[in-house]
């Protein structure tokens, strides 16, 4: 007994200095752990989006929409999108609790029925508004919504960037595998590339232009995403985010959908 | 006098610096495919509507004031020529409650072909037979969210009349309702003040709703009478009624269940109706971003043939395809069959948008095999195409 104790420390000595009892899985995981972390703690925030939708023949079409996420502790966060543009759906309001892996639970204001609809959230691959990004794209990011898997270190842009893949743990995604660009500083998504349920790829997701907030939090100000199968693209231009801005659950009630401005 | 009318000057000039202007102007042409069944009815149509709101905030939101109004002039169809308050609403948000007094309109349920627990707004039936264009009702309304449940408490003073066509209407009842000559049965008629109380409640993937309403019947009895030239036409009479209604939705996987049932009971009857079914969607057909959905729904009624509305015992079975592109285009077609005389009707709606503002729709409606004692033998000749161009802003 006694002359397997110096051999345990020893192992335990070596193992963390050398990393090889860290398969790239766990590495992969730990990252996204520490993002999730990184961005823990923001409350809530507000925000307005562009969204410019654009076809293979350069015709484009517009949507204004306001944003406000609520973050909530051990579940996917609460949001309400509002839709200013195009004027026919003006009014119109989205309000979703993300859950992990469960659908999330979702419900439709229709300003020209006054009715308050809760609609089924299974398809998360489905097109948002008619844009190349699909519902789970812009769904809040839970650690369980994957599995990990690090590839490799390298510099994009002016940062370094940890490169891995990920695995829709959802059954009903529309991938089956990403492969996501994060700095190493901030856990910035500058780059994702979607392949689609036939293993080819899909899209390319290129956000840029971040700013700060809280002197902690990163968010970007664009957010370009190309369909290399229709040459359909859209570009997001985040504005006038705002942080800890006192929202409560009060606020997303889907009762109270209607009376929102 | 003169600082009374500045100060309006000033009140009108910061609500309407406060407000938002939305809403849109649409023009609409319909043509009948056959020639019409009741003398001086028209063959085709055309139909211009105007609907703008105007709405504001203060107090950080927990104030806010709507007006909307609904405006449409008709070439031929002097009944269908009319205006409405939709809403003139101020809402006072206060922690759990929210007040809501004056005109307003809301919708209650679930289901998609019939819409038996929506009973506070009186129907507009001049802007579509499906009963989901509806009148403003004055009311004073208390929500209360608890953690069990939301509750809603109203006061519903001044009744509406439904609309009516005219005897150059389409779509109209053979005799002509008469809507001067509207009776009710209690003695303070369309002052007679009613209430309803309704609680709400989501259970993960089932939302529930369980209502109560007691006052003016918002459908009338249709009774024969004359005209002041004596000639017969059917004269609307607003019954006293109480109704309990539930509704229920359960969404699980592609699946979403609805149901309504409703108790009513009034002088001329007492009665249960339901209406039961549900969508089942495929998503992304044919390796497309075009989302695909059955809806399958049934409706019953308990009282006599001649007593029940329409769907006494009919089957809808309707499609939708929510196509995803950036025109947000979708086709619905819906099929309703009486199980019991298999009188048809077939609607069949596309729409999309062009540009940033404008939206067309394209409606076709069909009435097959009508049995000469159904309700819908007065529409059997009242096939129609109409196309709807709207500028929305």
């Amino acid at each position: 007994m006694f002359k397997l104790k110096p051999l345990i420390l020893l192992l335990s000595i070596t193992v963390p200095a050398t990393g090889l009892a860290q398969s790239p899985e766990q590495k992969g995981l730990e990252i996204a752990q520490a993002a999730k972390a990184y961005d823990k703690g923001f409350t809530d925030n507000t925000a307005n989006m562009v969204m410019t939708l654009k076809n293979k023949s350069g015709q484009t079409s517009r949507r204004l929409i306001r944003i406000r996420t609520l973050e909530v502790e051990g579940d996917g966060d609460k949001s309400l999108s509002i839709f200013d543009e195009p004027a026919d759906v003006k009014g119109t309001k989205m309000l979703t609790y993300s859950h992990g892996l469960e659908p999330d639970d979702q419900w439709l204001y229709l300003p020209a029925l006054k009715k308050v609809k809760r609609i089924s959230s299974r398809n998360k691959s489905g097109p948002f508004m008619g844009s190349t990004f699909a519902f789970e794209d812009l769904g809040s990011q839970e650690v369980e919504k994957y599995t990990y898997k690090y590839l490799r270190n390298e510099p994009c842009g002016e940062m370094n960037c940890y490169v891995m893949e990920r695995y829709p743990a959802y059954r009903f995604s529309g991938y089956t595998r990403q492969v996501a660009w994060l700095d190493t500083e901030g856990y910035r998504v500058i780059k994702v590339e979607y392949y689609d349920r036939k293993k080819s790829l899909l899209k390319t997701l290129v956000a840029s232009d971040f700013q700060q907030y809280l002197g902690h939090y990163w968010r970007p100000g664009l957010m370009d995403m190309v369909n290399h199968q229709t040459g359909k693209s859209t570009l997001l231009e985040w504005k006038d985010y705002e942080f800890k801005t006192g929202l409560t659950d009060r606020d997303f009630r889907s009762q109270t959908l209607k009376r929102i401005k | 006098m003169r600082y009374a009318v500045a100060g309006l000057g000033l009140l009108l000039i910061s609500v309407s610096a406060a407000a938002e202007f939305s809403g849109n102007v649409a023009a609409e042409a319909a043509i009948f495919s056959e020639s019409p069944q009741f003398e001086d009815q028209f063959d085709d149509n055309f139909t211009f509507s105007f609907q703008p709101k105007w709405d504001g905030e203060w107090n950080d939101g927990d104030d806010l004031w709507s007006l909307e109004l609904f405006l449409r002039a008709d070439d031929k169809d002097a009944g269908r020529e009319h205006a409405d308050i939709r809403e003139a609403l101020w809402l006072h948000v206060d922690g759990d409650n929210e007040w809501r007094i004056g005109i307003n309109t809301m919708f209650w349920g679930v289901t998609e072909s019939r819409h038996l627990v929506d009973v506070i707004n009186q129907i507009d039936r001049v802007e579509g037979i499906d009963g989901e264009d509806k009148l403003g009702q004055p009311m004073i309304h208390l929500k209360r969210y608890q953690d069990w449940g939301v509750l809603d408490f109203l006061l519903l003073p001044g009744f509406r009349e439904r609309t009516f066509q005219e005897k150059e209407g389409r779509l109209r009842t053979p005799l002509v309702v008469d809507t001067d000559q509207a009776e009710y049965e209690s003695s303070e008629e369309e002052r007679h003040i009613d209430y309803a109380l309704r609680f709400s409640q989501t259970y993960g993937d089932l939302d529930l709703g369980i209502s109560w309403f007691k006052g003016t019947s918002r459908d009338p009895v249709l009774l024969p009478g004359f005209d002041d030239q004596g000639n017969p036409v059917l004269t609307p009479f607003y019954e006293q009624m109480t109704q309990a209604g539930v509704d229920a939705q359960l969404i699980y996987e592609n699946w979403i269940w609805r149901l309504e049932f409703i108790r009513r009971e009034a002088e001329s009857n007492d009665y249960d109706a339901y209406t039961a079914g549900f969508e089942y969607t495929f998503y992304g057909i044919l390796e497309s971003v075009v989302d695909l959905g059955w809806l399958l729904e049934y409706s019953a009624d308990s009282r006599p043939d001649d007593e029940a509305d329409i769907l006494n015992n009919d089957v809808f079975l309707g499609t939708r395809f929510a196509f995803n592109d950036a025109q947000s285009s979708e086709i619905l077609a819906g099929f309703f069959i009486d199980a019991d005389n298999q009188s048809r009707s077939f609607r069949v709606e596309g729409n999309r948008r062009f540009g940033e503002s404008w939206k067309g729709t394209l409606e076709l409606q069909t009435f097959s095999d009508i049995d000469p004692d159904d309700l819908l033998a007065a529409l059997e000749r009242d096939d129609f195409v109409l196309l709807e161009m709207a500028y929305y802003f």
